[in-house]
C-alpha cells in the first residue's frame, strides 16, 4: 500500500475480573486518556474519526453505538461501531487512514463482561434459531467437539493442550495485566472438571473486564507525534460460515485465509523465520495450537511438537502468547484482539516489563470471534530496524 | 488532510419486496438483494474482494453478532467480511464502509448489503427500542421512539412557526411516489386531511406521519475504477461520503436542528467539491422515516435555510411544484421510507440504490426530470444523534 499507517499511541484499562468501581464508560474514559496522552494528542483537535468495536448483546443496549462518543472525545466527528472484535476496528483505521480520508483514527473495545448475567444464554442466542439453537446446545459444546475432531485429526493429545495452559497461566504471572496468572502444571489441567469432553476446565479462558484505545495515524503524522511508530505491515480478516455443519472441523480457514492476505501484504513468505512473535486467539487450549497451524508457522499436527520443544516459550525461538493470552488474561470478548495488538506493540516498543521478549521487530496479533464463530482477523506489526543494524 | 486518490464506483443495484412480515429469513432477504446487485452488475459472488453488511438492532432478530448470522446469505463464507453499525444510519454507512474499502486500495469490488428483519420482533419491533435508552438517566422514564420524535417534531413546528398541514404534504408525496415503486409496502394516494384524521401516536405525530416498520434488503456492488469502466459504461461515481456522531445526551441539545447531519454533509460536499447545495445536487433523498424528518434533514444537508424546507408551500400542488420527480429539487423520487417502507439498514441502503438508478436514467416511471447528474442520500439514526451523506455523480 502506498500509504503507511502506525500505531502511535495505546491505552488500556480494567483487566480485572471484576470492575465493580467504574462504568464501561469510566473504563473507556480511562484507556482514551491513556491513548492520547501516549500519542501526545488532543482528541477534540487531532482526531479525525474513532472506531468503537461492540455488540449490542453484550452491552446489553441495542444500539450501543449511541453510547460511546462522549468518553472518547468524539462528539460531533465521525464517530461508527464495528460489530467485531477490536482488531477489525484497527483494519478498517487503518483502512480509512489509506483511503487519504483521515490523517488520525482512534480504535477503542472493550469487555464489560462482569455486568453480564446471562452470558451462556447470550452464546445461544449466537447460533442460528432455526437450525442449531434448537438442539439446546451450550455453545462450548462446538469448542470440545471441534478439540475432538483437531486431536484426532492431527495426534494431538489431550496433554498438549493441557501444556499450552501450563505455559500460558505461567506467562501471566509476569504481565501485571493478567488476572489469571498460576503456576499449574500439565496434570493440574488434566485433573480439572470435564467441561465438555475432551474440554476440561482450565482449557477454557474465564471472563475478564478490560478495554483498549489505540490511536493510529499516517506517517507524515506518525513521524511527528513519536520517535517509535509502530507500522502496519500486514493485515487481513476472513470468516468461514456460522453454519457448523459446513465448515472445517479441524483447521481454522478463516485464519489461514486472513493470514494469508496479511503476509501478502507484509510481503512475508516464511512467516516462522520473519515474525518473532505471536499472539494468537487461545480462548479454548487447542485453539492456540490450531491457530498457530493456520497462521503457517508449521503444517497441520506439528504445533505439539515444538510446543513440546519449547519453541512457543517466552524464552523460545518464537513466543506464543508471552502475554498470557486468553487463558492467563481472560476472555476480554471484543477486546480479545486488540488486547493481543497492545502486548505486541508493548514488545515491539521494549516496555512490556518482566514478561519482556529479547529483540523483537515484528509481530504477530490474530483474533477469532469466538463461539460459534469461525470469524478473525490478523494483523502484522513492525517497527524499524535502525539503518545499518 | 490527505485527500483521496482512487475513485471508487457503484455497479450494480439490488432490492427485496419490502413486507411487514416476510417468510423469508434475513439470510435469504440478504442474498435476493446481493443476487440482484451483482447480476445487474454483470459479476458473480467470485468476483467479490470483500463483503461489508450493515444492519440495525440485533433485537429485532433475536439473534447475538447478527452479522455472523447474516453471514451466508451475504455471500461472506470464505471472503473478508465485516459489519458496521450506525443505528439508523447504517443503511447509508454500509456503502461508505465498502467504498473504504476501495478507495484504500485493498480491494477492486466489494458488495454492500443492508438487511433489516423487524418481525420477528413480538408483540412489534417498537419493542425494541425500548431497549436503546440509557438505563440510568431515561429508560426508566419509559420513553419509545414516537414519544421522542414527537418531542422533536414539536420543537421543529415551534421554532419555525412551521405548520403540522405543511408537514403532512411530505407524507402526502412521498406515499404518491411510491406509487411507482414496485417493492414499496405502502404507497397510496391520500390527501393531507387523511394525514390529519388519522389515529393520533403521540401529538404531534399521527399514524399516517410515520413510515412502517418492514422486513427488506437492499446491496450495491462498488468497484475500484479500472473495474468499473471495464464492467460498465455507466458507472455512478461514489464522490462524497460523510458521517458525524452527535453526544449521547440527547436531552441536552436542541432538537429543532440536526448538527450532525450538517457536519456529516459538510465533510461529504467537501469531497466531492460542492459548494452550493441546492444548485448543485439535482436529486437528494433525505432519511425520512417520519414526514417532518425530510424537512429536518434536507435543511441538515443545507438544500434549504433552516426552517424553510417548507416555505410558501401550502398545498399539494406546491409540494410537488418545488419537490416532485418533475419540481425544482426532486426529493424522494422513490417514495421513500413513508412509501416504499422501513427496514432500517435496509431503508437508508434503498435511498443509495434510489440515486444510482436515477442518476443511471433507470428508475422507470420514478425517472426524475431534470436528467441529474449529481444526487445525494442521507440517513439518521441513534438517539437523533448520527449522519451519515453520500453524494454520487454519473
Amino acid at each position: 500500500m502506498e500509504r503507511r499507517v502506525a500505531i502511535v499511541g495505546v491505552g488500556y484499562s480494567g483487566f480485572a475480573p471484576q470492575t465493580a468501581d467504574v462504568s464501561y464508560k469510566e473504563l473507556m474514559f480511562e484507556a482514551a486518556t491513556r491513548a492520547y496522552e501516549d500519542a501526545g494528542i488532543d482528541p477534540r483537535r487531532d482526531v479525525n474519526s474513532f472506531i468503537t468495536c461492540a455488540e449490542d448483546y453484550w452491552e446489553g443496549f441495542s444500539i450501543f453505538d449511541e453510547f460511546v462518543p462522549d468518553q472518547l472525545g468524539a462528539v460531533l466527528k465521525p464517530t461508527c461501531t464495528v460489530s467485531a472484535d477490536g482488531l477489525y476496528g484497527l483494519v478498517n483505521a487503518v483502512m480509512q487512514i489509506q483511503s487519504g480520508l483521515f490523517d488520525v483514527v482512534v480504535v477503542e473495545a472493550h469487555s464489560k463482561a462482569s455486568d453480564i448475567l446471562t452470558y451462556d444464554d447470550l452464546l445461544r442466542f449466537a447460533m442460528d434459531p432455526i437450525y442449531t439453537r434448537p438442539l439446546g446446545w451450550h455453545a462450548y459444546a462446538l469448542a470440545g467437539l471441534e478439540m475432538a475432531r483437531y486431536l484426532y485429526d492431527t495426534g494431538a493429545l489431550e496433554e498438549h493442550c493441557a501444556m499450552v495452559v501450563e505455559k500460558n497461566k505461567a506467562n501471566a504471572l509476569l504481565n501485571p495485566l493478567a488476572s489469571y496468572g498460576a503456576k499449574v502444571s500439565m496434570d493440574d489441567v488434566m485433573a480439572s472438571r470435564p467441561l465438555f469432553s475432551p474440554l476440561k476446565e482450565l482449557d477454557v479462558a474465564p471472563l475478564a473486564d478490560g478495554c483498549v484505545v489505540m490511536v493510529l495515524a499516517a506517517e507524515e503524522v506518525a513521524r511527528r507525534l513519536t520517535d517509535m511508530p509502530i507500522w502496519v505491515l500486514g493485515m487481513g480478516w476472513a470468516s468461514e460460515s456460522i453454519s457448523p455443519e459446513i465448515r472445517d472441523w479441524c483447521r481454522a480457514i478463516y485464519a489461514e485465509l486472513a493470514s494469508q492476505m496479511a503476509y501478502d501484504m507484509a510481503g512475508i513468505t516464511s512467516p516462522a523465520k520473519e515474525v518473532d512473535l505471536l499472539e494468537v486467539d487461545d480462548r479454548f487450549s487447542y485453539k492456540e495450537l490450531q491457530h498457530v497451524e493456520a497462521l503457517g508457522i508449521c503444517a497441520y499436527g506439528e504445533a505439539c511438537r515444538l510446543l513440546e520443544e519449547g519453541i512457543f516459550d517466552r524464552d523460545g525461538d518464537l513466543p506464543v502468547n508471552p502475554s498470557g493470552g486468553s487463558l492467563g488474561v481472560g476472555n476480554l470478548l471484543e477486546a480479545s484482539g486488540l488486547f493481543r495488538a497492545l502486548e505486541v506493540v508493548l514488545q515491539l516498543r521494549g516496555e512490556a516489563g518482566r514478561h519482556q521478549v529479547p529483540d523483537a521487530e515484528v509481530g504477530l496479533a490474530q483474533c477469532w470471534r469466538g463461539l460459534p464463530t469461525a470469524s478473525g482477523a490478523v494483523i502484522i506489526l513492525g517497527v524499524e530496524r535502525e539503518v545499518g543494524a | 488532510m490527505a485527500s483521496v486518490k482512487r475513485r471508487v464506483a457503484v455497479i450494480g443495484a439490488g432490492i427485496t419486496l419490502f413486507r411487514r412480515r416476510m417468510r423469508e429469513t434475513g439470510r435469504e432477504l440478504s442474498f435476493y438483494a446481493a443476487k440482484m446487485a451483482l447480476e445487474t452488475a454483470g459479476i458473480t459472488i467470485r468476483d467479490v474482494d470483500a463483503v461489508v453488511c450493515g444492519s440495525a438492532p440485533d433485537a429485532f432478530d433475536g439473534v447475538h453478532m447478527k452479522g455472523e448470522y447474516l453471514l451466508d446469505g451475504m455471500g461472506g463464507h470464505n471472503k473478508p467480511y465485516v459489519r458496521v453499525y450506525v443505528g439508523g444510519g447504517t443503511g447509508v454507512f454500509t456503502p461508505i464502509a465498502a467504498w473504504w474499502h476501495v478507495a484504500s486500495g485493498h480491494f477492486d469490488v466489494v458488495l454492500a448489503i443492508a438487511e433489516e428483519k423487524m418481525s420477528s420482533c413480538h408483540p412489534h419491533p417498537q419493542k425494541a427500542f425500548t431497549t436503546i435508552f440509557d438505563p440510568i438517566y431515561t429508560r426508566p422514564l419509559g420513553p419509545n421512539l414516537v414519544w421522542i420524535f414527537a418531542l422533536e417534531m414539536q420543537r421543529y413546528m415551534s421554532v419555525h412557526g412551521v405548520k403540522k398541514e405543511q408537514i403532512a404534504l411530505i407524507s402526502v408525496k412521498n406515499k404518491r411516489n411510491a406509487l411507482d415503486h414496485p417493492c414499496a409496502q405502502l404507497p397510496a394516494k391520500i390527501t393531507v386531511q387523511d394525514v390529519l384524521n388519522s389515529e393520533v401516536m403521540v401529538w404531534p405525530v399521527q399514524r399516517l406521519d410515520i413510515s412502517p416498520p418492514s422486513d427488506g434488503a437492499a446491496a450495491v456492488v462498488l468497484a475500484a475504477e479500472h473495474i468499473a469502466k471495464r464492467l460498465t459504461d455507466d458507472p455512478v461515481w461514489i464522490e462524497g461520503v460523510g458521517w458525524c456522531l452527535d453526544s449521547t445526551y440527547w436531552t441536552n441539545r436542541d432538537l429543532y436542528y440536526p448538527k450532525y447531519v450538517e457536519y456529516a454533509a459538510r465533510m461529504a460536499y467537501k469531497m466531492a467539491g460542492i459548494k452550493n447545495p441546492p444548485k448543485e445536487i439535482d436529486v437528494a433523498e433525505p432519511y425520512d422515516p417520519f414526514d417532518y424528518k425530510e424537512a429536518h434533514h434536507a435543511e441538515g444537508l443545507m438544500l434549504a435555510r433552516k426552517g424553510e424546507y417548507l416555505k410558501g408551500i401550502k398545498d399539494e400542488d406546491d409540494i410537488f411544484a418545488r419537490y416532485g420527480r418533475d419540481g425544482d429539487l426532486p426529493i424522494c423520487p422513490s417514495g421513500g421510507l413513508l412509501g416504499v417502507g422501513n427496514p432500517i439498514a435496509a431503508a437508508g441502503l434503498m435511498k443509495v440504490c434510489e440515486i444510482f438508478w436515477q442518476l443511471r436514467g433507470e428508475a422507470g416511471k420514478r425517472q426524475v426530470k431534470n436528467d441529474p447528474r449529481t444526487g445525494v442520500a442521507q440517513a439518521w439514526g441513534d438517539l437523533m444523534q448520527v449522519g451519515t451523506v453520500i453524494v454520487m455523480r454519473a
